[in-house]
């Protein structure tokens, strides 16, 4: 049985009345209690932070050669808070309403309320910590919009935001490092969860270097192991990024709540040829200032500046007047798909529209000339004051297109395409973010809880400080207060030898197939699929015939892989293949899942479910549920529904017209 | 932008682990397209080994958008290769021609052993942090983010300094592999604001002390380090920790 544990009481009270009234844990006790905490992005780090300071005993893992490289670091554009710093109507409730809107009405609103109700402490924090957010010349923090809203609450530093914010959470790890509240393992892998009594109690874990298997135990554990975009092979996740943390749980027991929400971000820089090993984001918050067109003639082929004004077409501002560029991911990224397909993209491949500065140039270098009193300057001169500005808003995203497509975004208009980018669907979790085993939870992207069906820009940021600095230091110690007479748990227990044997196992395995073919061209066939069956839009046959496909595939995979080298050593082939048999399976049920959702929501697209002018159209009847499913074996999964209920929200079409 | 083909050689150092002994080996990669970045040649090269049924090139990559700071290749003798401001999954193969031949090495410094190829351990960095680079405030203690004004330009210094990724490239390129960059970019950032205050000098005595006992070399005011950086973190921080550590050696009272 599902039970998400909401408090009851007004929306605006409930975590105030659980804070006030969850169990606590003395600090004699804390020392001896043991927490794991897998993967150090933004939630991981957060939240191994904070339960050190805490008391707590702390192991956290990551795969990277430190904790500073979690992929968190590669957020651009900026984070959300209800500050309202900027006097434009922002609060707590219109960030809870524009994040349950923009998520489709497919989140659950006990989880965004919270979450919206602690944004501004993550502001607070960071601050202390000494991250340096963008400033005005008064000293106050900037702000500035993001997709989906009509205030300005994001707050930024350049477009290096999530890197900033990481490395804030690091220096509080490395500081629990320092004073042994925290023990860091570095290149280390989670391969398998342990229970025992139906409690997660520790984990086993690879060391990369070594090959090792190490057993560690834990009173519970963590998982902050972000989402899972790469099952599409080209996404812009980093190149580890995986699934196999929340994967290994899924198999264990715990329900894996709408995988089939993926997240396309509008504003990619287009694949380039087959040796593609990554896509590459350009951030959000280039649509404040930038705008989006395509020509108004199918398959016109010559150069932007030669398309007259006349003959261009921004069709994000043509259909949807209120949002203009700003309208959020989804909707954006649809937009494109469409107007490429009917035949008006641009650039070699005519998969790309176009993302413009030219009037943002103009308009800054005019302000910037008016503030140093030039009344008369000349167009060349408005020119280069306003590229002055844009380089400094954006100057770091520009050079990063420079560089990956030897184009110069200050004199031609950018080429931007969907990609992958995030997942909403992720483990199921609680109101605590306890998984469905207990003692075992998940925080940030790993979890499926607070954006619905879609994410709004600088929303991720949020969610994954908010779990691990405000949320899980309470919610945790509501468990562990009831386990205080546990002891620590000795790792010769059966239940870690077999947990170690299997991993064991399923390792040797991969490496005796010494099959023909390497783990990339698996990753590839399995992306592929997944992007033309079960990505920007899907439908009942492409879903049906996805599912067989991978089925082969996966089948395929098992007897025909080829790993190189040993399984004692360094040995990063073993480690790919190790999350593309994830991957393998996850697809799968990413498949099914979407295929059971025969409505549209968000990100997720059934061509079947659309309104006369193109639109998602959901079916709140039938679908107002989180799909959260029970792995019973290879292709077996059983679905469990946690019905939503709206109280604040009203679930509405959608418009952003 | 032209794109063109072109066929290379690449001499890549070879080396099973850290006790093992290393050496150079020879690959011809035909047909590189301009438009691939570095690591993605690498890719192909390593695709063949593997059809070859040899053993792929170990190197550390991950976000591959210039960020992570995890890519860490020394490129015909420069950290990150050709283009200055770059990071190696940043450069792209248009910055080579037909009949190149580019050798490839892993960061050179004791302080970071070799581990597998053109992979190193740079869990000095880590340690380094640990010793001081933070500002002790646990979570629940801060006080409303605009209480504290914080000019403008002092902010941007900041964030100039906190832009290091923590790749080595400084290291990597400095004849003594000095760590001096890195640690005056944390030590700027933090000695530039307000809340960083109150712990400066022990910063800057314990992250310099930390330093020291990895195993990293003085500085000498090359400045090959800010040459090579990634980031383009400026050499003025490297003046800024001189006059933090100074300031604290002699005032520092316990």
């Amino acid at each position: 049985m599902l039970n998400s544990k909401i408090p009851a009481g007004s929306l605006d009270k409930k975590w105030e009345d659980y804070k006030g009234h969850c169990k606590l844990v003395n600090p004699a006790n804390k020392r001896n209690m043991e927490v794991i905490i897998v993967g150090t992005g933004l939630a991981g780090a957060s939240a191994a932070a904070s339960l050190g300071e805490l008391g707590y005993k702390v192991k956290a893992f990551c795969f990277q050669d430190s904790p500073r490289r979690a992929h968190s670091i590669a957020a651009q554009g900026g984070i959300n808070a209800a500050k309202n710093y900027q006097n434009d109507g922002d609060s707590v409730f219109r960030l809870f309403y524009d994040t349950v809107k923009g998520g489709d009405y497919r989140a659950r609103e006990a989880n965004v309320h919270r979450l919206a109700e602690v944004s501004g402490n993550i502001i607070d924090q960071c601050v202390a910590q000494g991250v340096p957010f963008a400033r005005e010349y008064g000293g106050l923090l900037s702000n500035r919009s993001f997709g989906g809203t009509q205030v300005q609450r994001t707050f930024y530093a350049a477009g290096q935001t999530g890197q900033q914010l990481l490395l804030g959470a690091y220096s509080a790890l490395e500081r629990q490092v320092a004073l042994g509240n925290v023990t860091m393992y570095n290149r280390h892998e989670m391969l398998e969860v342990v229970t025992i009594d139906g409690k997660a109690r520790g984990i086993i874990a690879r060391d990369l270097i070594s090959g090792k298997l190490e057993r560690h135990f834990g009173h519970a554990v963590l998982l902050c192991t972000g989402g899972y975009g790469n099952v599409f092979y080209l996404s812009t996740n980093a190149m580890g990024s995986n699934v196999t943390a929340a994967w290994k749980a899924t198999r264990k027991g715990a329900y894996f709540g709408n995988p089939c929400y993926t997240q396309i971000h509008p504003t990619c820089i287009p694949v380039s040829g087959d040796h593609q090993s990554k896509l590459t984001l350009m951030s959000e918050s280039l649509r404040n200032d930038g705008r989006i067109w395509v020509p108004k003639k199918q398959n016109d082929n010559r150069k932007p500046a030669d398309i007259p004004e006349e003959e261009r077409d921004y069709y994000l501002e043509r259909r949807y007047p209120a949002f203009g560029n700003l309208v959020p991911r989804d909707v954006a990224s649809r937009a494109a798909k469409e107007r490429c397909d009917a035949g008006y993209g641009v650039g070699s491949s005519k998969q790309a529209v176009y993302l413009d500065y030219a009037a943002a140039i103009e308009r800054y270098g005019k302000i910037e000339a008016n503030k140093r009193q030039m009344h008369n300057a000349s167009a060349a001169e408005i020119t280069k004051l306003g590229k002055e500005v844009v380089a400094e808003k954006y100057g770091n995203l520009f050079d990063m297109y420079a560089k990956i497509t030897g184009e110069n975004p200050y004199e031609v208009p950018m080429r931007i395409y969907p990609a992958v980018h995030y997942t909403m669907g992720g483990l199921w979790v609680d109101y605590e973010l306890m998984t469905s085993i207990t003692g075992l939870y998940a925080l940030g992207e790993a979890n499926f809880s607070d954006h619905g069906a879609n994410r709004l820009g600088a929303s991720a940021l949020m969610q994954g400080l908010a779990d691990g600095y405000f949320v899980i230091p309470y919610t945790l110690g509501n468990y562990l207060a009831d386990d205080i007479r546990t002891k620590a748990i000795p790792t010769d227990h059966p239940a870690f030898a077999e947990a170690e044997k299997n991993v064991q196992d399923t390792i040797n395995q991969l490496m005796n197939i010494k099959g023909t073919k390497s783990v990339d061209h698996f990753h590839k066939k399995l992306g592929k699929i997944m992007w033309d069956k079960c990505g920007m839009a899907r439908n009942e046959q492409g879903l049906k015939e996805a599912i067989v496909e991978i089925q082969q595939l996966r089948a395929e995979f098992w007897k025909d892989v080829r790993i190189p080298g040993d399984a004692n050593e360094f040995n990063p082939e073993l480690e790919k293949a190790g999350r593309v048999a994830d991957f393998l399976e996850l697809g799968e049920l990413m498949c099914v899942d979407a295929l059971n959702r025969r409505e549209s929501c968000g990100g997720h697209f059934r061509e079947e479910s659309q309104t006369e002018d193109g639109e998602a159209k959901r079916d709140d009847d039938n679908f107002a549920y989180v799909a959260a499913w029970e792995y019973k074996g290879p292709s077996q999964f059983e679905l469990h529904k946690e019905p939503l209920e709206f109280v604040e929200c009203k679930p509405t079409q959608r418009s952003y017209k | 932008m032209e794109h063109y083909n072109m066929n290379l050689t690449l001499k890549v150092w070879r080396q099973k682990n850290t006790d093992a002994q290393g050496h150079f080996e020879s690959y011809q990669v035909p047909g590189v397209s301009s438009e691939m970045s570095f690591l993605e040649m690498f890719d192909v090269l390593n695709e063949r080994l593997i059809n070859e049924g040899k053993e792929p090139i170990a190197f550390d990559h991950d976000c591959r958008e210039g960020i992570c700071g995890a890519c860490s290749m020394h490129i015909n003798g420069r950290a990150h290769g050709p283009w200055s401001g770059t990071t190696t999954c940043q450069l792209h193969m248009r910055a080579f021609k037909d009949g190149d031949t580019i050798t490839v090495e892993p960061w050179r410094a004791g302080a970071f052993p070799v581990v597998k190829d053109l992979t190193v351990d740079r869990g000095a960095f880590d340690r380094i942090i640990s010793a001081g680079g933070y500002v002790s405030v646990n979570t629940g203690n801060a006080q409303d983010a605009n209480n504290i004004l914080v000019p403008k330009d002092k902010a941007d210094q900041a964030f100039a300094a906190a832009a290091c990724i923590g790749c080595g490239a400084c290291v990597a390129a400095c004849k003594n592999s000095s760590a001096m960059l890195f640690v005056s970019a944390k030590v700027s950032q933090l000695a530039l604001l307000p809340q960083g205050q109150p712990e400066k000098k022990t910063r800057a005595l314990n992250m310099i002390a930390q330093m020291d006992s990895e195993g990293f070399g003085s500085c000498t005011n090359t400045g090959a380090c800010e040459a090579e950086c990634p980031k383009e973190i400026s050499l003025t921080n490297i003046a800024r920790l001189n006059r933090e550590y100074i300031t604290a050696g002699f005032t520092y009272e316990k």
